[in-house]
């Protein structure tokens, strides 16, 4: 049993080093001369000429704040939305709903990124190309968020309702009263993923972006990181750590809410 | 009394659908309306300016199955799903034992495994970036720095499934993980009582318990096979000559480089069938044997 333990303790660090080690190298490179970089030279000096280079080359800060407005965007349209699609699912009877439900449910199959050509056609006739609605619009109606807040309204007890409108309240003041509040960890859980995921998303604002002022973080990463601008390690990697340094830090704070939120949106 | 629950019946129909509405035309907007122009684009030549689109039937599929390159890039998308998914989810359940295990630093040993699940994956590709440049880099250091791994076809792709699986395994473990708490420590001690060591304990007992959590990822494993492509718009964009080419990154090529439209529609109808039947397989045969909570 303890020789099992000790194998156990080994193993498991010398994965968790290996599966850092990109992360930590990049953290290492971005703080020394490129030449240090490349051969792995440790007791070359400290330096912060990377990310002063790095923020002249490319409007980072533009960047950042688009990737800020698109997924405060995108999170407000999915909670408003879902909740009121979710709510009617949980709540309502009317012939058509479960045929509806259903078809909703293929949507996690069909996957925007596959549609982006015809999506692509969509957004520039809605006169929304190269705008962070544009980019947003098509992931607001998530099929996942109306299911997980389904589920959590189902879970309600009936009773809290009917309390709640003996009292006189309307449909709307028992969703904003009873089930809302009722589901507020689920709500957590749905705002992380979906943060996460739109910071972290890549192919279609490629697609509908085309100036600094509506590019998200990680166009301009890829942009910056272009063999055309030439390989340099230390420039690519202070730039990488500076664009995956906010939710980095988030989740290092955070990371119990992190991890609970993929597992409660992950589970059906 | 009739009329009064008739009224109530048609009330609740009516909420129901205005709360369903914005949703609705949504989805309608961007899922259902695009998967039926696709369909119809698919069947049509590209128009031109003196030229209407004109309809042509399953040509656009016969052109595309014709092109060697379509059955180099379906045949690497094959080996990147059957190396990238049995990969991340065997490496993804050894990491759960581990970090499921009481061993020091297990707080640290957990976010290392899960760091790279909250990268962009351009983000992640360009850590690799360093990782694959020859001549000089960590691998240099291991005696490996005159390989180019990303500039030769026989390693490019297994490069670029290498950043996928890093990135997917961690996440994957999160769902492992959290099924193994909920196994009762009684199983252990029974099994430990009746004198299985701990290799039959995992095979005879850990692993069917799991077997919802492995149906539950691999469905997703699949499905970011096919969506998760990032990547190589900063390794390889596809080459050298298609070598590590994937099916959605030539899609966009076919649409956005290319600009051949009904080809690529062609394609985004052939992807949508095999998703269709992994929804179908989800549906029909998982659900039933898997319980999720």
């Amino acid at each position: 049993m303890q020789r099992w333990l000790t194998f156990d303790t080994f193993g498991a660090l010398v994965l968790a080093l290996v599966w850092i080690s990109p992360l930590a190298y990049a953290a290492w490179a971005a703080f020394h001369d490129v030449h240090a970089a490349v051969g792995l030279d440790l007791s070359a000096p400290w330096t912060l000429e990377n990310f002063y280079a790095v923020w002249q080359q490319a409007p980072w800060l533009s960047y950042l704040f688009n990737t800020v407005r698109l997924v405060t965007m995108v999170l407000a349209g999915q909670l408003v939305l879902c909740t009121l699609a979710g709510f009617a699912f949980a709540r309502f009877a009317f012939p058509g709903r479960d045929v509806v439900f259903i078809v909703v449910l293929m949507q996690l199959f069909i996957l925007p990124e596959v549609l982006i050509v015809e999506n692509y056609a969509i957004v520039s006739r809605l006169g929304l190309f190269n705008t962070t609605l544009g980019i947003g619009l098509p992931y607001m109606a998530s099929a996942f968020g109306i299911f997980l807040l389904r589920q959590a309204f189902k879970s309600v007890p009936k009773e809290l309702e009917e309390a709640a409108r003996v009292e006189g309240c309307s449909w709307m003041g028992v969703l904003w009263r009873v089930y809302i509040p009722a589901a507020r960890p689920v709500y957590l859980a749905y705002a992380l993923v979906s943060v996460a995921t739109h910071w972290n998303n890549f192919l279609w604002p490629l697609i509908v972006t085309n100036s600094p002022q509506t590019r998200p973080l990680t166009v301009g990463l890829s942009l910056f990181g272009a063999p055309e601008s030439g390989v340099d390690i230390s420039l690519i990697s202070a730039a990488t750590l500076m664009t995956i340094a906010p939710l980095l830090v988030a989740f290092i704070i955070f990371q119990r809410q992190f991890m609970q939120a993929f597992l409660t949106s992950g589970i059906k | 009394m009739t009329h009064m629950v008739k009224q109530e019946r048609r009330r609740a129909a009516l909420y129901g659908w205005m709360l369903l509405s914005p949703a609705l035309v949504l989805f309608t907007t961007f899922v259902f309306a695009p998967t039926v122009a696709t369909l119809w684009q698919s069947l049509f030549s590209a128009g031109t300016r003196r030229r209407p689109p004109a309809f042509v039937g399953l040509d656009n599929y016969a052109d595309l199955i014709a092109d060697p390159v379509f059955w180099r890039v379906v045949g690497n998308n094959l080996l990147y799903t059957g190396i990238a998914v049995p990969a991340s989810i065997a490496l993804a359940l050894g990491m759960a034992l581990w970090a499921n295990a009481r061993i020091p630093a297990r707080a640290f040993v957990r976010v290392a495994y899960f760091t790279p699940a909250m990268l962009p994956m351009i983000a992640a590709a360009n850590l690799w970036l360093f990782f694959y440049t020859p001549g000089f880099g960590p691998l240099a250091a291991l005696g490996l720095g005159s390989v180019n791994w990303l500039g030769q076809p026989e390693t490019a792709l297994w490069a670029v499934t290498v950043v996928a699986v890093w990135k997917e395994a961690g996440f994957f473990m999160v769902f492992y993980l959290a099924a193994l708490q909920t196994i009762p420590p009684d199983l252990r001690e029974a099994a430990q009582i009746e004198g299985a060591g701990r290799w039959t304990y995992t095979r005879r007992v850990v692993l069917p318990l799991l077997m919802p959590t492995t149906l539950f990822v691999l469905v997703n494993a699949l499905i970011n096979s096919v969506r998760l492509i990032d990547q190589l718009f900063i390794l390889t964009k596809g080459g050298p000559d298609n070598a590590s080419k994937l099916i959605l990154y030539w899609m966009w090529e076919l649409a956005f480089s290319y600009f051949d439209a009904p080809r690529a529609a062609a394609m985004t109808v052939l992807v949508l069938m095999v998703l269709c039947l992994v929804a179908v397989v989800q549906f029909t045969l998982i659900d039933r044997r898997a319980h999720y909570r």
